[in-house]
Order: C-alpha cells, then sequence, then structure tokens
C-alpha cells in the first residue's frame, strides 16, 4: 500500500491507496459461475502508537481502495502505520513517516 | 474498535442497513456536507468525501442507496482526528449517495445525486 503524512500548520493529512480486488460477491465469470466476494473489511490507522481512524469497509469501496484523512498533530518523523484485514482473514500493514 | 457489523453491510435496504447501524431515521443537516461530482462518467471510481460540522462527530458512513449492499463504508473517529474524510466507490447506477453523521450519540445526514454515465459493477 502507498501511504503519504504530510504534517502542515498542526495537522495532519493522510492518503492512503491500497492494493486490493474489492471483488463484490455480486459478478459472475464467462461461465456464469458467481465470483465469490473478497474485500477489505477493516482498516485501522495508527500516530506512533495511538489510532487515529478505524474504518470498516463493504463491497461498494473501489478496488484499490483510497483513503484520505487528517488528524491533530503529528511532527516530520512520526510514524504513521496503516493495517487492513479483509474477509478471507488476509492482513496487510504499512508505516511512513510523516513528512 | 468495533467488530465489522455484518447485518448493516448485508443490508439491502437503506432501512435495515440504518437500523442495523444504530442510526434509526437521521436528521437531515446542513453541517454534513458531501463532495462528490454531480456526474461519474466511471461508476467503478467514484471519489465521495464527507466533512462533518457538528460538534463531537464520532462517526461517518457512506450509504449508496441502488446498490446491492448500500452500506460502503463507516469511519469512527476518534478525538484528535478531523471528521473530513474521502474515500472513493463503486456505483452500478444513477443514485442518491447519503453521509450518515453521529455527533454526541446522534444521527444526522445529508444526501446527494450521483448521475452515473457507465455502471461500475457489473461485469
Amino acid at each position: 500500500m502507498r501511504i503519504r503524512a504530510a504534517a502542515k500548520e498542526g495537522v495532519t493529512e493522510v492518503r492512503v491507496l491500497m492494493s486490493h480486488v474489492m471483488e463484490t460477491g455480486q459478478r459472475k465469470d464467462s461461465s456464469g459461475a458467481v465470483i465469490p466476494a473478497h474485500f477489505i473489511t477493516e482498516l485501522t490507522a495508527k500516530h506512533n502508537d495511538k489510532v487515529v481512524l478505524s474504518a470498516q469497509f463493504g463491497a461498494s469501496v473501489s478496488t484499490n481502495p483510497y483513503l484520505a484523512f487528517k488528524f491533530n498533530g503529528g511532527a516530520k518523523g512520526d510514524k504513521v502505520a496503516v493495517s487492513w484485514v479483509d474477509n478471507k482473514g488476509d492482513s496487510r500493514t504499512d508505516e511512513v513517516q510523516i513528512s | 474498535e468495533a467488530a465489522w457489523n455484518k447485518s448493516a453491510f448485508d443490508a439491502k435496504t437503506l432501512d435495515t442497513a440504518m437500523s442495523a447501524m444504530g442510526a434509526g431515521k437521521p436528521v437531515e443537516s446542513a453541517d454534513v456536507q458531501i463532495t462528490a461530482p454531480d456526474i461519474a462518467e466511471n461508476g467503478a471510481v467514484v471519489p465521495v468525501g464527507v466533512v462533518s460540522n457538528l460538534p463531537n462527530t464520532e462517526q461517518i458512513s457512506i450509504m449508496i442507496e441502488k446498490n446491492p449492499n448500500m452500506l460502503a463504508a463507516t469511519f469512527d473517529i476518534p478525538a484528535g482526528t478531523l471528521p473530513d474524510v474521502q474515500t472513493r466507490v463503486k456505483m452500478g447506477q444513477t443514485s442518491d449517495v447519503y453521509a450518515v453523521v453521529k455527533a454526541d450519540g446522534k444521527y444526522y445526514m445529508a444526501k446527494k445525486e450521483i448521475k452515473v454515465t457507465l455502471g461500475g459493477c457489473g461485469g
């Protein structure tokens, strides 16, 4: 996943681009079989060790989900980590430093 | 941190989704703002942003009325995080998009119609 976190005037803006199929479970393949749902269900973002956002996603979130949010505080060099879990139990965590 | 709200995400009607979220019938509020295009050429990637100007905003949800599963996302906003989130959603057809905000324990909403030229849920 690509994460950008930038601090400006006391507010840190975080932008995240995840890599995930976000399959809805509504689509069929060329043989007419339903393609099973496969999507991110939960996401947590932390600034150092403090949770700054938690989210629940459904299958209506676009493929390769994008998320942007802002929190008060944050200084250059602080860590921002984003973790997600999907409906099949796969997970991923990535971390960046605030610029 | 709340567990994934299966009954809300599985809901097939706006009323069932609202009720599974505990939102009941939210009051329309001018303090909830949706930023999204009037017309989305590609329903597969429709940018939607929500800002709440209501004090003590705890949660923001995005719902797409005409999608098979209308609840797209719920964001829990802890103290210190701004009630200002942006994401991208799929839309199968032209629909009202709802932003549902929980602030001070009460639910509010705003809605905006987004016209979709090319649906993003087919296949």
